[in-house]
């Protein structure tokens, strides 16, 4: 099927390939009757052997001998000469149909299955894998059948490793014994093994992955194996607490519906109906376990005893890096409230690859609960007119920043030892791919080290430029260069006050909602989103964007602009359905039914991915419009939105309108147009 | 080298290819078709769905595929590769897949087929191929989409298939066949669609995986399994469905992976090869043909990445309730 050169046969071909079949077919349908009528005579058996030579994928052979091995056996006095003899009849038709085709998922299973009824010596297995490897060090059912072997024999995981060290010897450029490498050495790792201590053995690792990427720069064989390095360098296992809304040291003003009489207040002001805030936390890593008893709150808010948390993440999971609770508050209660709150109060908060969240953590923010003015304004929320600048000073926003928590990691110091090595080569490769792909990733890596305002934001420039030298270089993968200069770029904005409140506002029509203008900017993906939390309302109008994943911890966003951008199905804002307070969602002028794939189909909670769902009169009386526009039925329903702008998009119509209707009936505005009733 | 002009070049002979399976479908007695005789209920969903993407499936005759298939299955409810051959939930999948096309799932003993195929769940969560015990990913995501298009996921333990698929998870973000196995773009389609379709895709690194399946597209557009492997038009399937299931498609180069299919084509005698100048054969041809859906070519219908079926047949199914 693979490899076979195209050409028109000749009738001499054509004749010999006819016998060639009709002596098959003959073969097989004898077979096919000794199978069916569990005959397992020694000629029988022998035609079996005749048709795994020539076909070793006719797996109905395979388990014919399988059970003629079982039935042979059940008839001998259990002979242990007998019984060798069966098996070592098994391996060498085995060893004969693999010479055929050394990637036959039947006869490796079938070897297996001999092996595991306790035959064969190791030492003969290890010989024949040597033999495979020879002939093509990159397959990888012998590399599985290795690890079958090993496992059976208990070999040692250090001298499987050295076994990686001699294919890597030999040839640098085999991706399968890097890659078994990298299972033997973070199994050692994490056991803490003798002589296998991360700050000695990961530095001595980027020395022999250097001779891969830096003899030959365009061979991949070492790349993801250098990443995983990095990951191993960069990632404390300990997860730490990377910001929180509330952020420490703050103050929030809060109040209830109709919310306060628009003076330019410097704080940050939450208006609920619901007479509760939001408190979020975002963890470095995805944590579970994150409940009243991990998480303890010491306030004299009446009414937060037993807080229920919810992971803001996919319906399945139970772990997420955002936590979120609500605190209520009593709006007539007009006074200001200390609010402690102690993370890891007790232990039970681990992340998803098994470690405790350590040390508790403790952060205070002041409520201040103000007087409600009685008219609410109900008008249309324009992305146009209204806003001031945001005359913040730099103090308001540096806690409103992300918390650096302290790396209490003793062994820092090798870490950051290990980046400024790697920066130092990496420099050498300045022109390859690899070398400025790298190197981006090491000087973003080492920004992320750096909590030193001064010197932070300062290597951003070069990273930048690395990513708009790597479109020109490696046009085909343009699209994941752009990306990630997005996210340099807006954590570029996001490292320092100055920068930020640049694209800070304040909305007038919203009482002084604090609006992050983030449009025209080329944006084709969202970050930074934990040093965001206290944003109410957001513009990413024009921009590149195409799906809003990443935006979901943002639960204090009541008003989207996503108008202009690539947005091409209402599946992709599923992310937004775990933003309980967005009120005002523009989406006009997007491709949202020009595209007949879906990208973000699966990403969506959904019949297709087998989600519960119970259904509806507008599901009971229009079955063939929810299938039609399902992706706008799913996620609408789930959004309380008011205001909706949809227009400009293939989608949109009288038909796509109207039943937007019937989903999102307390909807009072649709594309500019206030609904009557 | 084919002399064909330029123009010709860029374009899709669907007709050829329809054309080609309608005849690979008769000739039954070629040595070729012998030897493979043993999946021909694999050929049949690879050549049935191609010509349902060129919206040709009326040119076979429903009733002659369905009473074959019929004969394919055993009395434990699963179904063979052909008649006579043992049962493997490789076949029971292809054969549940052609029914869902012909909108014909109504004629098979549910019950039998579902328990069949969830009896071959292990304690571990992982999935046999059939009574041997063989156990790869392969089954996880064959043995979660068939009971999924059978309305019967609840038959297995969901939770623990995921928990084992994620075992299979590697440092690259990809994944293999069993714990510890190298990452390889046909397995990971497997694993990527089973977290698709039971909603547990939280537990795939995207970015990380998305860059490693971006860097399968080679100078010439073609995508390959692995590092440092040739380009094949099968993995324009395994990659780009599971870059599509994972939103990360954008990162590679579309129209290049266009040229690099058609490029691939017999435009002489309709099939579609593994590489340009390759024999053809009906494995590549639907690969070619789902791969050129996914990028969205003119003239052929929407497929889902993750059930490899014609989005209007995933959508019928799943969409009722």
């Amino acid at each position: 099927m693979h490899g076979r050169p195209r050409k028109a046969s000749k009738p001499e071909e054509e004749a010999a390939s006819a016998a060639k079949a009709v002596k098959l077919r003959s073969l097989q349908s004898q077979f096919m009757k000794n199978h069916h009528d569990k005959i397992y005579t020694e000629e029988a058996i022998e035609l079996s052997t005749k048709l795994l030579e020539i076909n070793p994928e006719a797996y109905t052979a395979w388990n014919y001998r399988k059970l003629a091995v079982e039935d042979c056996l059940s008839r001998i006095d259990s002979d242990p000469n007998l019984v060798n003899s069966i098996f070592d009849e098994e391996l060498r038709v085995v060893e004969s149909a693999l010479r055929q085709n050394f990637k036959s998922y039947g006869a490796w299973h079938h070897r297996k299955w001999v092996l595991s009824k306790g035959h064969s010596s190791i030492a003969h297995e290890l010989k024949l894998l040597d033999k495979f490897q020879r002939l093509d060090s990159r397959n990888f059912h012998a590399w599985n059948y290795r690890r079958f072997v090993v496992e059976l024999t208990k070999r040692s995981e250090q001298d499987e490793l050295q076994y990686t060290d001699d294919m890597i010897n030999n040839n640098f450029s085999n991706y399968s014994a890097w890659h078994n490498r990298s299972v033997l050495l973070s199994s050692l790792l994490a056991q803490n093994a003798d002589g296998f201590m991360p700050n000695e053995r990961i530095p001595d690792e980027y020395d022999l992955v250097h001779s891969a990427i830096f003899t030959d720069p365009d061979d991949q064989s070492g790349w993801f194996y250098h990443l995983w390095l990095l990951d191993q360098t960069l990632n404390v296992e300990t997860p730490l607490l990377t910001s929180s809304w509330p952020s420490h040291g703050s103050t929030i003003i809060l109040s209830g519906a109709g919310c306060l009489n628009g003076s330019s207040s410097k704080f940050t002001t939450f208006c609920s109906e619901s007479g509760s805030f939001p408190l979020i936390l975002y963890f470095d890593q995805a944590v579970g376990g994150v409940s009243s008893s991990t998480v303890t709150i010491d306030s004299e808010l009446k009414g937060n005893e037993d807080l229920v948390w919810e992971p803001i993440s996919y319906k399945n999971s139970q772990v997420s890096c955002v936590w979120v609770t609500h605190l209520k508050y009593v709006s007539t209660d007009l006074c200001e409230y200390k609010v402690k709150i102690r993370v890891g109060n007790s232990p039970g908060i681990v992340s998803s690859r098994g470690h405790n969240f350590r040390a508790p953590y403790e952060f205070v923010f002041t409520a201040h609960v103000h007087d409600t003015v009685k008219d609410s304004q109900e008008g249309i929320v324009s992305w146009t007119d209204g806003f001031d600048i945001w005359d913040a000073k730099s103090k308001d926003l540096n806690s409103l920043i992300t918390l650096d928590q302290l790396q209490a990691e003793i062994d820092f110091k090798w870490r950051q030892e290990a980046i400024d090595s790697e920066v130092e080569c990496f420099g050498i490769l300045s022109d390859s791919k690899i070398g400025k792909l790298t190197l981006a990733r090491l000087l973003m890596a080492r920004e992320a080290m750096v909590s030193d305002d001064a010197v932070k934001g300062v290597r951003y420039e070069e990273i930048l430029q690395l990513y708009n030298d790597l479109m020109a270089l490696d046009s085909s993968h343009y699209q994941y260069y752009k990306d990630e200069h997005s996210v340099a770029f807006l954590h570029k904005m996001t490292s320092s006050s100055e920068s930020l409140s640049r694209h800070l506002f304040r909305y007038r029509g919203m009482n002084n909602l604090v609006c992050l203008r983030l449009n025209n900017l080329s944006l084709s993906r969202i970050a930074s989103v934990e040093k965001l939390l206290f944003v109410q309302m957001l513009d990413l109008s024009h921009n590149e964007l195409h799906s809003t994943e990443g935006l979901e911890a943002m639960q204090l966003l009541s008003c989207l602009n996503l108008s202009h951008n690539r947005i091409r199905s209402f599946s992709a804002l599923d992310s937004l359905r775990h933003v309980k307070q967005l009120k005002v969602l523009d989406v006009s002028h997007n491709h949202i039914g020009k595209h007949s794939v879906d990208t973000t189909r699966y990403l969506c909670s959904s019949p297709l991915s087998n989600s519960e769902w119970s259904q509806d009169d507008v599901g009971r009386q229009n079955p063939g419009l929810v299938t039609k526009y399902w992706d706008a039925y799913f996620v609408l329903r789930d959004l309380n939105l008011k205001q909706l702008d949809i227009a400009g998009n293939e989608i949109s119509g009288n038909e796509f309108s109207s039943f937007v209707l019937q989903v999102v009936p307390k909807l009072v505005w649709l594309d500019g147009q206030k609904l009557g009733n | 080298m084919s002399s064909t002009s330029s123009s010709q070049m860029g374009q899709l002979v669907a007709d050829k290819h329809v054309r080609y399976i309608l005849m690979a479908e008769k000739k039954k007695e070629s040595f070729e078709s012998v030897v493979m005789d043993h999946l021909r209920m694999n050929g049949a969903y690879w050549g049935l769905t191609t010509l349902d993407l060129l919206d040709k499936l009326g040119c076979v005759s429903e009733d002659e595929v369905v009473s074959w298939l019929m004969t394919c299955q055993h009395e434990s409810g699963g179904f063979a590769g052909n008649t006579g051959h043992d049962p493997h939930i490789l076949y029971t999948l292809s054969a549940v897949q052609i029914l869902a096309l012909f909108d014909k799932i109504n004629i098979l003993d549910i019950g039998k087929v579902s328990s069949y195929v969830a009896k071959l769940q292990n304690e571990d969560g992982s999935f046999s191929g059939d009574m041997w015990g063989e156990i790869d990913t392969r089954f996880s995501y064959i043995a979660i989409c068939c009971l999924s298009i059978l309305k019967c996921l609840d038959k297995i333990n969901v939770k623990k298939a995921v928990r084992y698929i994620v075992s299979c998870k590697n440092l690259d973000g990809g994944f293999g066949c069993t714990p510890g196995a190298e990452s390889h773009a046909g397995q990971i389609f497997c694993c990527v669609g089973a977290l698709a379709i039971t909603g547990s895709l939280h537990h795939v690194d995207k970015d990380l995986l998305g860059w490693w399946l971006c860097e399968r597209q080679l100078k010439g557009g073609g995508l390959n399994g692995r590092p440092e492997k040739l380009p094949d038009v099968c993995y324009s399937w395994w990659v780009l469905s599971s870059l599509i299931m994972i939103d990360r498609v954008h990162w590679i180069d579309k129209a290049k992976l266009v040229k690099f299919i058609l490029d691939c084509q017999d435009l002489e005698n309709g099939g579609i090869s593994d590489r340009p100048d390759d024999a053809v054969d009906i494995f590549h041809t639907y690969f070619g043909v789902a791969g050129l859906s996914l990028l969205e070519y003119p003239g052929v219908k929407v497929i889902d990445p993750a059930y490899a079926l014609p989005v209007d047949v995933v959508n019928r199914i799943m969409f009722t309730k």
